[in-house]
């Protein structure tokens, strides 16, 4: 699909630029280049079509769908789904918790939601497919979504109402289902184009410098260290390589689109995509500015169980993709 | 008689955007208008919206979730 991409890049390196095609220079350039462009359509595409689907879905609509319906424990696959379609802002996180909250939802399925949201969006989606192919990229939408469901039913389940922040639980308490009916914003499809056209481009400039950053990185890694380097520090059988991983991930904070092209070359140099992935989701998912936020609806015991609860869940899911590769 | 414009923001950036937005398009053209700064989250909910920025004019939601164009502030403020 991209050979085209790639005849560009070779034109331009070793033609234009005169550089000799064995020259490690040469290959971690032409990889940049052909990675960027590459990646910037695959962007452009899926923020754009995930624009148009959160166009017609706003979370007022998700979140009076699930506080009216029953739904016998579909409504955690619901809120993990509706978490990939809304596009995420740490910001945004707490004023959408204490609306669920506020509709009745029970905790656990607006767990899921705040689980797959941050995983699982638009400019990860986009990532994966440029850099891993459509099957990686399937897969790890599949888990992102199994991994909010299976973490919402777990938090459920050790009912947690107590330690949420007393202005929360006073929210609790006066939680109706009957929420006012949302008035929808009702715009033909040429009225909504600008919005989200506008939303487009706000989302690609603030990823662009990540990426860029993240891919030359790569570039330059993927230039300049051995094929397998990494194989034998952290092969698939040394078990500890999951959990550490993890774990060193959780505090850090960057968006996907700094992180997913070192990943990739990290990848081909010998580390296990399992591990990687589990590394990844880690990064992601959660992160210490996001446990800060939370702080304000939750007591520090409650964010420790969270946090615990998910990490222990991508670990899991870490050993799995590395059985399934 | 002077508008009041709450913009509800608990101060990410895409809710600085829309403040000074609001500001220039308020010095502008003009308007007689009270801006003020909703940053307190119990408060923000007490608007029952879910996502943010928003900007609040007398009270009425006018924009939610995102930020709005220069031209669409103008031609609602300017009412």
């Amino acid at each position: 699909m991209f050979d085209w991409l790639q005849n560009i890049a070779d034109y331009l390196v070793f033609r234009i630029f005169g550089l000799a095609e064995e020259s490690h220079l040469a290959e971690a350039l032409n990889f940049f280049i052909y990675d960027t462009v590459k990646i910037f359509i695959l962007l452009f595409v899926i923020i754009f079509l995930m624009g148009i689907i959160n166009s017609y879905f706003p979370v007022e609509k998700v979140r009076n769908f699930l506080s009216r319906n029953k739904l016998y424990g579909f409504e955690y696959l619901m809120a993990s789904l509706f978490g990939v379609v809304t596009p995420f802002c740490s910001c945004s996180s707490i004023p959408l918790f204490i609306g669920f909250v506020k509709g009745g939802i029970p905790l656990g399925v607006t767990f899921s939601f705040l689980v797959t949201s941050p995983l699982v969006n638009e400019v990860a989606i986009g990532l994966f497919v440029g850099l891993f192919g459509l099957k990686v990229t399937l897969i790890y939408v599949v888990s992102g979504i199994f991994l909010g469901i299976v973490s919402g039913i777990i938090l459920q389940k050790m009912k947690l109402e107590a330690y949420l922040t007393p202005w929360v639980k006073e929210v609790l308490l006066n939680a109706e289902k009957e929420q006012e009916k949302y008035k929808a914003e009702k715009l033909k499809f040429n009225q909504r184009l600008p919005i989200i056209w506008s939303e487009v481009l706000d989302i690609l400039k603030g990823v662009l410098p990540y990426v860029i950053i993240g891919i030359a990185i790569g570039g330059l890694m993927h230039g300049f260290i051995p094929e397998g380097f990494f194989e034998q520090y952290m092969s698939k059988d040394n078990l500890f390589a999951v959990p550490i991983s993890t774990v060193l991930a959780v505090p850090m904070y960057s968006n996907a689109s700094g992180v997913l092209p070192i990943v990739q070359v990290l990848v081909e140099k010998g580390i296990p995509l399992g591990t990687a992935i589990a590394f990844m989701m880690g990064v992601v998912g959660l992160s210490l500015p996001e446990a800060m936020l939370l702080k304000k609806v939750m007591s520090y015991k409650l964010i420790g169980i969270f946090f615990g609860v998910v990490t222990l869940c991508i670990i899991i899911s870490g050993y799995i993709f590395n059985i399934i590769f | 008689m002077s508008i009041r414009i709450k913009i509800l923001g608990t101060g990410c950036p895409k809710c600085k955007i829309t403040t000074k937005l609001v500001e220039e398009v308020v010095k502008e053209y003009n308007i007689d208008a009270e801006i003020i700064k909703v940053e307190d989250i119990m408060k923000i909910m007490d608007y029952n919206i879910m996502s943010t920025p928003a900007v609040v004019l007398n009270e009425n939601i006018i924009f939610k979730g995102r930020v709005p164009s220069k031209a669409e502030l103008v031609e609602i403020l300017i009412k």
